[in-house]
């Protein structure tokens, strides 16, 4: 807990990180566990090259990797094994809409297992909008190579040609002999193996039956009943709950400590162990009192705050991360600096900044850890890298990997918050010692200040256009929050990009859309400052300079749904528009605000999202995540921000870090261009990323203020950032 | 510790508890009764939320001694005979969550708005659920299911 200045997560954690590893049962184990039938096993089939012509970055696939497995029961009851997980984003449904679709059978006929260490496949985590790109063609593979198994079974029991044979709805039929038989009645329980490593002919998305359809989630009744059991709803026989003692500030050094209340207390046990302190008892409240019981005093460091981050962050490179800085902020590129001698150019440079954010799903870190009498630990968390929080467990407590369990119940979602285990360690810690199984749930304080933060970040832009709007010089520099987004789509010969990694004060990781927000934030903005210093309308200066065709697409959608050509901004109504790409989805956002002049209230009335991201396979699915990712993004454009000095968080509750709520919800309408000629993509992520800065050129048309500060409308005023004139 | 009996979804529980717990604290940690979530423990999130005699309340905010003697209903305890209330229903049908972890919350609030206000205009819908947090951002098709429980209950159907 002592040593956050140095947190080894990466920004981004890449999807092939980490070796791809063998499954762990063996075969004579799975029957055992799941009865006989068809199992049919993905080794790891390039399947996204031969589809889209694409690869994993050069990787070489390894043939003993096992990416997925299915398994088709006596009684015809069809499982599906993934190490993708369940956090809001729908794949338990959509995944099995993809499996459904290439097998030929209903959508209830499916059943995902997900996330479950020991039953699934390794999988390096539920990030970074991969499932659905990744994850859903080797399931498709597999499943088609499934059925076609399943045809020869049938034409060997009937002695006639596959080919003569038709397959529906769970069901091989002989159309001469009128004969049918299920794929139960076909496994008939026999244990059979398959290995799959080919691409089967998969169903084109244009006739999908089962796929692309908006099929309620897979459980959803067990949510709204109150019977689902999130990572914090999880209990066993004998079970304690536990709570650990947090120091007053980051990088603190506990100086001295008294535990002898709490120890009074029926039922506490103590658990220490340098630095960890932490409690067990036989219910949560009297562990909550023996916690706030313990006296202990810290000694914390001087540490930077909001005051000064910007500054910080600019000047403190993380040395070998990229972290160099150039010799002068914002030089323009040698080719753009002869044109912009020009004096045909116009030259414009600004800075932009975004705060610290917290993911703060509505479910805190939890976990539930156990160790049996062979010494076999197993935990239940909230985790979106079950096989990473098992590494971190294996590391933590030096034990073979074989006696370590992960299980990840569908939870209360994560946003790319929820990647570590330091939960699950905790809980481990503490049931060990306990000799019984821990609950271990943080708090909402907790959740605020020992989790991980978007990074905040700095953005200088520099660039020159000539006065018919043509861009002629283009350069961007990000200062810690990452490279997502950082690429211009727009045309300009030899722009200049660059990330350059920092230091930061906070822990920081992953987060929805990452660093794609901060950089699209100050890319769209600026391009609008560019839009007026020329005089033109900002949609026809960005066609002007546009010719990507995905994007422009999706930019005239927008436009013409939201009724661009006729919106004309008042000082009380602004309008504003942005577009681009993000983790091969496209985007264009356009929004309408109202100002208040006496309150300096800014509200979102209006939001208009035209969206492609490839062959749509859940439009209900995808509509409510882009809906979802809007409203969350009205939080980071207009309010939200973690307040920190000297290593303490001074807003850690959701009374003073304001998240959105209904009353902030605009009208949103989403425009899905489903192209199904184009492998689906992601889509989790990008539809977050236009709605800051459609939102900040809204306020621009309508009253001429310029926020370059994310958040633009905070509640309290924010210290280091000279006052926003919204901030009420 | 003391002894206390609740009247939890029609069943007269025993429970011991610590006089200054929460209902929330007995309701999940001692009674299993994980249907109910913590969000924030602070009355800002609403994911807690129970009916208390019909009213609704923040479990978290409610000291497990005021709930003695009150009926109290739980997100377990609305589904009947197999038969999902009109609320629950219609959140199902619109499909009114992603992670689904403010949803009890949400439909608890919403069987308390529409008891009080049949036939609610968007407006009011908005206002009276602002206190419930979904930091999943699923507003919009929360209303939407608030308003068709109320088109279905006008219609007589469920509760
Ligand atoms: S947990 Fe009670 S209001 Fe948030
Ligand atoms: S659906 Fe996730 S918090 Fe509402």
């Amino acid at each position: 807990m002592s040593t956050l200045l140095s947190d080894p997560i990466d920004l981004a954690l890449p999807e092939t990180s980490n070796a791809p590893r063998c499954f762990a049962l063996d075969r004579r184990t799975f029957f055992k566990v799941f009865g006989g039938g068809l199992l049919v096993c993905l080794t790891d089939a390039n399947v996204l090259a031969q589809e889209a012509g694409g690869g994993f970055g050069g990787r070489q696939p390894v043939p003993t990797a096992v990416s997925a497995w299915l398994q088709i029961a006596a009684d015809g009851k069809i499982s599906v094994f993934t190490g993708k997980v369940e956090i809001g984003q729908n794949i338990r449904t959509s995944l099995a809409q993809l499996v459904a679709e290439e097998l030929m059978v209903p959508f209830d006929a499916i059943t995902m297992v997900m996330g479950d260490t020991d039953l699934v496949p390794y999988d390096a985590g539920t990030f970074g909008s991969q499932s659905t790109p990744q994850m859903g063609p080797r399931l498709r593979n597999m499943a088609a190579t499934a059925r076609q198994a399943l045809l020869q079974m049938a034409a060997k029991q009937w002695s006639v040609d596959a080919a003569s044979l038709t397959i529906a709805d769970g069901k091989v039929t002989n159309p001469a002999s009128k004969q049918s038989l299920t794929y139960g009645q076909l496994t008939r329980g026999e244990k059979i193996v398959t290995t799959v490593s080919s691409t089967a002919p998969l169903t084109p998305a244009n006739v999908w039956k089962v796929a692309g359809k908006p099929i309620p989630k897979a459980n959803g009744r067990e949510f709204v009943t109150g019977k689902h059991k999130y990572p914090s709803d999880i209990a066993l026989p004998g079970m304690m709950f536990g709570k650990v003692l947090r120091a007053t500030g980051f990088n603190a050094t506990l100086v001295s400590v008294d535990t002898s209340a709490a120890e009074k207390l029926p039922g506490v046990k103590l658990v220490r162990d340098g630095d960890f302190i932490g409690v067990v008892a036989p219910d949560a409240y009297t562990a909550e009192q023996a916690i706030a019981a313990i006296q202990a005093k810290w000694t914390i460091p001087s540490q930077p705050s909001n005051q000064n981050i910007f500054d910080y962050l600019k000047n403190t490179p993380e040395s070998g991360r990229g972290g160099a800085r150039p010799n002068a902020s914002v030089q323009p590129a040698a080719a753009a600096t002869a044109q912009s001698a020009d004096s045909q150019a116009i030259e414009l440079a600004q800075s932009y900044t975004v705060q610290y954010i917290a993911h703060a799903p509505l479910e805190p870190r939890a976990a539930v850890a156990q160790w049996d009498s062979t010494g076999k630990l197993t935990v239940w968390t909230g985790t979106q890298r079950p096989f990473g929080v098992k590494d971190e467990l294996v590391a933590a407590f030096h034990l073979d990997p074989t006696k370590v369990r992960v299980l990840q119940p569908d939870m209360g979602s994560g946003y790319g918050g929820k990647h570590t285990g330091e939960t699950a360690i905790e809980a481990a810690r503490l049931a060990k010692a306990a000799g019984q199984p821990v609950r271990l749930v943080w708090t909402r304080e907790e959740e605020f200040t020992w989790a991980y933060f978007r990074p905040a970040g700095l953005m200088e832009l520099k660039a020159s256009v000539q006065h018919d709007g043509t861009l002629i010089s283009w350069e961007h520099h990000n200062y810690n929050s990452g490279n997502a987004g950082l690429e211009t789509s727009y045309n300009v010969s030899h722009p200049v990009t660059a990330y350059h990694a920092s230091r930061s004060p906070l822990r920081q990781a992953s987060y929805r859309a990452l660093a794609s927000t901060a950089n699209h934030f100050a890319r769209e903005s600026f391009m609008d400052e560019l839009a007026h210093a020329v005089a033109m309308d900002p949609l026809a200066f960005r066609r002007k300079n546009l010719t990507e065709p995905r994007l422009l697409a999706v930019l005239n959608a927008a436009a013409e749904k939201f009724g661009w050509a006729t919106s004309r901004s008042t000082p009380t109504r602004g309008f504003g528009l942005a577009c681009g790409m993000e983790k091969g989805g496209h985007v264009a956002t356009c929004a309408e605000v109202a100002i208040d002049p006496a309150t300096k209230s800014v509200k979102i009335v209006r939001v208009v999202s035209a969206w492609e991201s490839g062959a749509v396979v859940n439009p209900d699915g995808l509509q409510n995540q882009n809906m979802g990712a809007i409203i969350q993004g009205i939080g980071g454009a207009l309010f939200e921000a973690i307040h920190f000095a000297d290593g303490r968080i001074l807003n850690p509750h959701f009374e003073s870090y304001r998240l959105p709520r209904f009353s902030d919800t605009p009208q949103v309408d989403i425009v899905l261009v489903d192209r199904k000629d184009i492998p689906s993509a992601g889509a989790g992520e990008t539809g977050l990323v236009g709605l800051a800065p459609a939102v900040g050129n809204a306020i621009f048309a309508a009253t001429g203020a310029r926020v370059r500060n994310m958040p633009m409308a905070p509640d309290a005023p924010i210290p280091g950032i000279t006052s926003s004139p919204f901030t009420t | 510790m003391s002894d206390y009996v609740l009247n939890v979804n029609g069943a007269k529980l025993k429970v011991s508890a610590l006089a200054d717990e929460t209902l929330l604290s007995v309701l999940r940690n001692r009674l299993d009764l994980t249907g109910t979530k913590y969000g924030c423990g602070e009355g800002e999130c609403g994911a807690c939320t129970v009916l208390m005699d019909g009213a609704a309340v923040h479990a978290c905010q409610t000291l497990v001694a005021d709930a003695v003697g009150k009926q109290i209903t739980t997100i377990e305890g609305l589904e009947q005979n197999g038969k999902l209330t009109a609320v629950q229903q219609a959140f199902l049908d619109v499909g009114a969550f992603q992670c689904a972890y403010c949803t009890s919350g949400m439909i608890m609030r919403a069987t308390v708005l529409l008891h009080e206000l049949p036939n609610p205009t968007e407006a009011q819908i908005r206002t009276r659920m602002n206190g419930n947090i979904c930091r999943c951002g699923t507003y919009p098709r929360i209303v939407q299911a608030v308003q068709q429980a109320s088109h279905s209950m006008a219609k007589g159907g469920a509760r």
